[in-house]
């Protein structure tokens, strides 16, 4: 019995030295270089990317850069091995919260710090803030499913409307008149929104603020206030659901449209014609912006209600949001020097294909002067 | 996982064969040590985060301008904070509700089915795989519920709107089926394995004699499940409905994954909205700041003190019932 | 009831048997069944092919019930209803459950090959396909191994202390936390963690971090388990061997342990196998990550739940893929852990004497 026994321990240390020892086997065999395979793809040439600092960069928030990130991410992982960037896409609010939580390095923020999260800021920066990187823009894509109508047309009102459920049904008078050859269906209006706090419902929101100020009595911010309507998590989430979903309508980056093949609204502006969701016709917005921060921070203002022609209003900014001064010492340098190539000609270029827009000459300018002065 | 045991030999610090000699009391109290120290230390964790977690809660309730059990709303960002779990309470308690509903009768179908009505060959088989499905991870749950589930119901609840409609409670608005109803459903499939399983423990331990005696008399098979086997089975079955119950209400992710969340109770339980307690915690932590976190620490608090009562139902039937000692496992 | 009788006489039933009605009614009555659901649901027009299965199923109890009632009286007709309610019962749960399994091998082969498991996600642009699991396969064994480290010993000791040697208040007391414990939601382990851990101490997020959350809630099982294994020894080995003047502890150590080693080791496993799947408490905590992190304590870290929830929230065609790939690779893990744990439960059964 005794025999047994120690045969069997001796069996069971066995069995654990073989579980530690495969273990330790599996550590050394995976590999984190995906250059070969698909979604890897080659990455750009490493040319003017200067790399600086070590280890691993934690950052997270807007869901809205998640793929131009992806994209800065692969070609900066690429030249700097030294350097890891770990961008998480959890939404402007839980990003801009981690940051003032002193968790991550940078936080992605599709709207800029309220006054109340630049105080928080000062906990979290030594002797600094917390401040606005404008790092690129992008239309909110207006995307919708309905069976048999493949272009739309609506202004703001109407889009107000029907995101606060006071036009429910597709056929609608309201968007009939918009679209008068469209075969409108008698079908209910899905209209989703964000769950979670996000950016995109910020700009959204100030954008119905801005052009539609009646049918949208609502205070923009980045919780959704409106009435009705479904809810799902990140841009993802919604723009998933409506693939999903007949006679759903949401709001997301141009990008999520594209990747899904979503179709898009145009917008009814006032401007001779209606304007496109695409790339041009936002960066034609966005350089009508102004900065609206002080000191080091950029913040911009967005001409939301721009009557311009082929000038598309729904348009967001994605901000980097780190420290004017007192950034952690140990990701100071990779901090600064992954964003320096976020800002550069070469890292604001890649984007267009994703459907991002670049930013305009002068404030990029700006943004790479003040990514030098980081502290 | 014997290495894990091996620890407590070291202590005692001798080869155990050759000491044999010496009385051991040394090692008895050094063991007996080791064994309260880890006893304590349980204690001191569980009494740590259950103080931990009132504090927190009474902290963000006494900031709370709202009314805490009532308030229809959930702002925690901004000062002063307002927000209640009254919606949170109605999805958990109707999300489970409907859960239960669906899977506690199906799940005794299943363990009689194993138990009494199946062919041998099937039988083991059947309760193998059911036994496995209790181990699939709930966020396996959650994508299936997601990506296949809510496309696959709008049909059903299209067809539930039309003869039922007029309810109010089966209205359809069509859109998305991630209404509460779905969650139950979901919730009822993950739940569906354990409570089968439990419960056909107890059939299995049903006295042979009573069956035979049944039979003997000239019942029916059902006469003989219903007389012989369910009154023997009853407080087995309450437990392992329990013991679904406490999975169902803390289940987070499945949830997260499924329902289209909001502030609001829909009248209808087929139309998007509500929430559950673990589904608002996953979906907001992140967006959190501290009172916010605080808040959500408070909802759980309160899931925790539901959860807790359930367990206790549960285990304070099993106690009530000794003849029936597997249920606890 | 005569004439009924005659046509069963073939399988040699007296005469005194109650009508019956023949063997072969019931298969037939599923097919006609399931053939009249298929045309009222293409009559009716429904798409949903779900729904003709729940006509056909309705008409099949109804038709059992009617035949039987009509044959064979009221009794042997609510035996047949019983039945047919029992077998779909049956088919009712095993239609999802089998989805369940079928859609993720279905859809987690596409992309699950070698590639898939020794590659992580980092630099690889999620909308695009591509990437592996690999960095949170390596996150997942390393937070389970650490989680089980601490729960396993803890749990063990606290077992044999509440067996061997609690009574008193003190055992008492732990008896009582550990009911409370298993009633803690994994999301407000994880929440407590959060802010315990990484907000008022103020360390980063970790696969540790997530660790310690899964080792709370694997705690009270472990107990559990234990607990009921060493109850099931029986006292008189205890006291054969106390009666030979070994102490205590030896007795424990040489005699009860060994006997519940077969229970004790599957109730662990089983324990590993649940919180390997846990998911609520990890995304809180790990922060995740695209690259690989060997170091649990030290920096962000994926893990498979999260992998999977992570894809998931991406929301397009190739992260489903992965989801998916990455859910079948979590339900063989976890599947082999249950398999294994019940293979020794059945290998040392004998020798607990039960």
């Amino acid at each position: 019995m005794k025999q047994l026994q120690r045969k069997n321990r001796l069996r069971a240390v066995a069995a654990g030295a073989l579980a530690v020892s495969s273990a330790l086997v599996l550590t050394a065999c995976g590999s984190d270089d995906n250059s070969g395979g698909g979604g890897g793809g080659k990455a750009a040439k490493a040319g003017n990317i200067k790399c600086d600092g070590k280890g691993n960069l934690l950052a997270s928030g807007s869901s809205a850069q998640k793929n131009a990130m992806d994209l800065w991410v692969k070609n900066y992982g690429a030249a700097c091995k030294d350097t890891k960037i770990n961008y998480k896409a959890t939404g402007s609010g839980a990003g801009v919260q981690e940051f003032l939580q002193g968790k991550t390095a940078f936080a992605g923020s599709d709207s800029a710090l309220k006054p109340d999260e630049v105080k928080n800021s000062k906990k979290v920066c030594t002797g600094g803030q917390g401040i606005d990187l404008p790092m690129v823009g992008g239309p909110i894509a207006i995307g919708f499913n309905v069976p048999g109508v493949d272009k739309l047309v609506l202004d703001a009102e109407t889009l107000a409307k029907i995101f606060d459920s006071k036009i429910t049904k597709w056929n609608d008078p309201a968007i009939q008149k918009l679209n008068k050859d469209a075969k409108l269906p008698s079908l209910k209006i899905q209209a989703f929104h964000r769950s979670d706090e996000s950016g995109t419902t910020d700009n959204l929101t100030k954008y119905f603020k801005a052009a539609a100020p009646s049918a949208w009595p609502h205070e923009p911010g980045k919780a959704w206030e409106g009435k009705g309507g479904q809810s799902a998590d990140g841009s993802s989430g919604v723009s998933s659901q409506v693939k999903q979903v007949s006679g759903a309508i949401s709001y997301f980056e141009l990008s999520y449209a594209t990747a899904n093949s979503i179709k898009t609204v145009d917008l009814d502006t006032g401007a001779s014609a209606p304007v496109q969701a695409t790339v041009e016709n936002a960066t034609k917005a966005i350089s009508e912006a102004k900065i609206k921060g002080t000191g080091k921070d950029l913040a911009l203002d967005l001409a939301y209600d721009t009557k311009a022609d082929g000038a598309y209003p729904i348009t967001l900014v994605t901000y980097e949001i780190a420290c004017d001064k007192g950034n952690k010492p140990g990701t100071l340098a990779a901090t600064k020097s992954f964003l320096n190539y976020v800002a550069s000609e070469d890292g604001q270029i890649s984007l267009k294909e994703l459907g991002y827009a670049s930013l305009p000459t002068e404030i990029a300018t700006k943004v790479r002067e003040t990514v030098k002065s980081l502290s | 996982m014997k290495t894990d045991i091996e620890p407590t030999h070291t202590p005692a610090g001798t080869p155990p064969r050759i000491k044999a000699r010496s009385t051991g009391r040394a090692g008895d109290k050094i063991f007996l040590a080791l064994s309260r120290g880890s006893g304590i230390a349980l204690l001191v964790i569980m009494a740590a985060i259950a103080a931990f977690l009132s504090y927190r809660a009474a902290i963000a309730i006494s900031k709370d301008e709202a009314n805490f059990l009532t308030a229809f709303e959930w702002n925690t960002g901004t000062e002063p904070m307002k927000f209640g779990i009254a919606v949170l309470a109605y999805g958990t308690v109707i999300s489970s509700i409907i859960a239960m509903a669906i899977a506690v009768p199906v799940a005794v179908g299943i363990a009689l089915f194993i138990s009494h009505y199946a062919p041998r060959r099937l039988a083991a088989p059947v309760a193998y795989v059911i036994d496995l499905l209790a181990a699939v991870p709930s966020i396996v749950y959650g994508l299936w519920g997601a990506l296949f589930l809510v496309p696959h119901l709008t049909g059903l609840y299209t067809w539930f709107d039309e003869y039922l409609g007029w309810t109010g409670i089966f209205s359809y608005q069509g859109g998305a089926a991630r209404s509460l109803f779905t969650v139950g459903i979901l919730l009822a499939i993950m739940i569906l394995p354990i409570v089968t399983s439990v419960s056909r423990e107890v059939f299995r331990q049903v006295p042979k004699m009573h069956e035979e005696a049944a039979l003997a008399l000239g019942a029916t098979r059902w006469e003989v499940v219903r007389m012989a086997v369910l009154p023997f089975g009853r407080s087995g079955i309450i437990s392992a409905s329990m013991l679904g119950l406490g999975r169902a209400l803390g289940e987070t992710m499945a949830v997260a994954t499924v329902l289209s969340p909001s502030y609001l109770i829909n009248a209808s339980l087929l139309d998007p909205g509500g929430g559950t307690f673990a589904q608002n915690i996953a979906s907001h932590f992140k967006e959190a700041n501290d009172n916010g976190r605080d808040a959500l620490i408070a909802s759980g608090l309160v899931l925790f003190v539901i959860t807790l009562l359930v367990n206790g139902a549960a285990r304070m039937i099993i106690a009530r019932r000794k003849e029936y000692s597997g249920a606890a496992a | 009831m005569s004439n009924a009788t005659i046509t069963k006489n073939e399988a040699g039933a007296s005469s005194l048997r109650q009508a019956r009605l023949p063997r072969w009614t019931l298969p037939a009555l599923v097919v006609v069944s399931a053939a009249a659901g298929a045309g009222i649901g293409t009559a009716a027009g429904l798409g949903n092919t779900l729904q003709w299965g729940l006509i056909a199923a309705v008409l099949f109890i109804l038709g059992s019930y009617g035949l039987a009632a009509a044959v064979e009286g009221g009794r042997q007709a609510k035996d047949r209803l019983a039945t047919s309610l029992v077998w779909v019962c049956f088919v009712l749960a095993v239609v999802p459950l089998v989805s369940l399994i079928w859609e993720t091998v279905e859809r987690g082969k596409t992309v699950l090959d070698g590639y898939f498991l020794n590659h992580s996600m980092e630099g690889v642009q999620t909308i695009l396909p591509g990437g592996g699991a690999y960095h949170a396969i390596i996150g997942t064994l390393e937070q389970v191994g650490i989680a089980t480290l601490i729960a396993a010993p803890i749990g063990l000791l606290t077992a044999i202390y509440l067996v061997e040697y609690g009574r008193g208040r003190l055992a008492k007391a732990v008896t009582f936390f550990v009911d409370v414990m298993t009633g803690i939601p994994s999301i407000v382990a994880g929440l407590f963690i959060l802010s315990f851990w990484i907000i008022i101490l103020g360390f980063s997020y970790s696969g540790f971090a997530g660790a310690m959350a899964l080792a709370i809630l694997m705690m009270p099982v472990v107990v559990r388990s234990t607990e009921e294994m060493l109850k099931l020894v029986p006292n008189e080995l205890r006291e054969a061997s106390l009666a030979l003047g070994v102490p205590k502890w030896r007795t424990i150590l040489k005699v009860v342990l060994p006997t519940a080693v077969g229970g004790i080791t599957t109730g662990v496993m089983l324990a590993v196998a649940r919180i390997a799947g846990e998911s609520a408490p990890i995304v809180l905590l790990v922060f995740g990550a695209a690259g690989i992190n060997n170091n649990p304590f030290d920096g962000a870290q994926s893990s498979l739940p999260y992998y999977i929830y992570e894809q998931w929230q991406l929301g397009n065609e190739a992260s489903f893929n992965r989801a998916w790939a990455a859910a079948l690779v979590l339900i063989a893990f976890v599947m082999i852990l249950n398999l294994v744990a019940r293979g020794i439960a059945r290998w040392k059964a004998p020798k607990t004497g039960r």
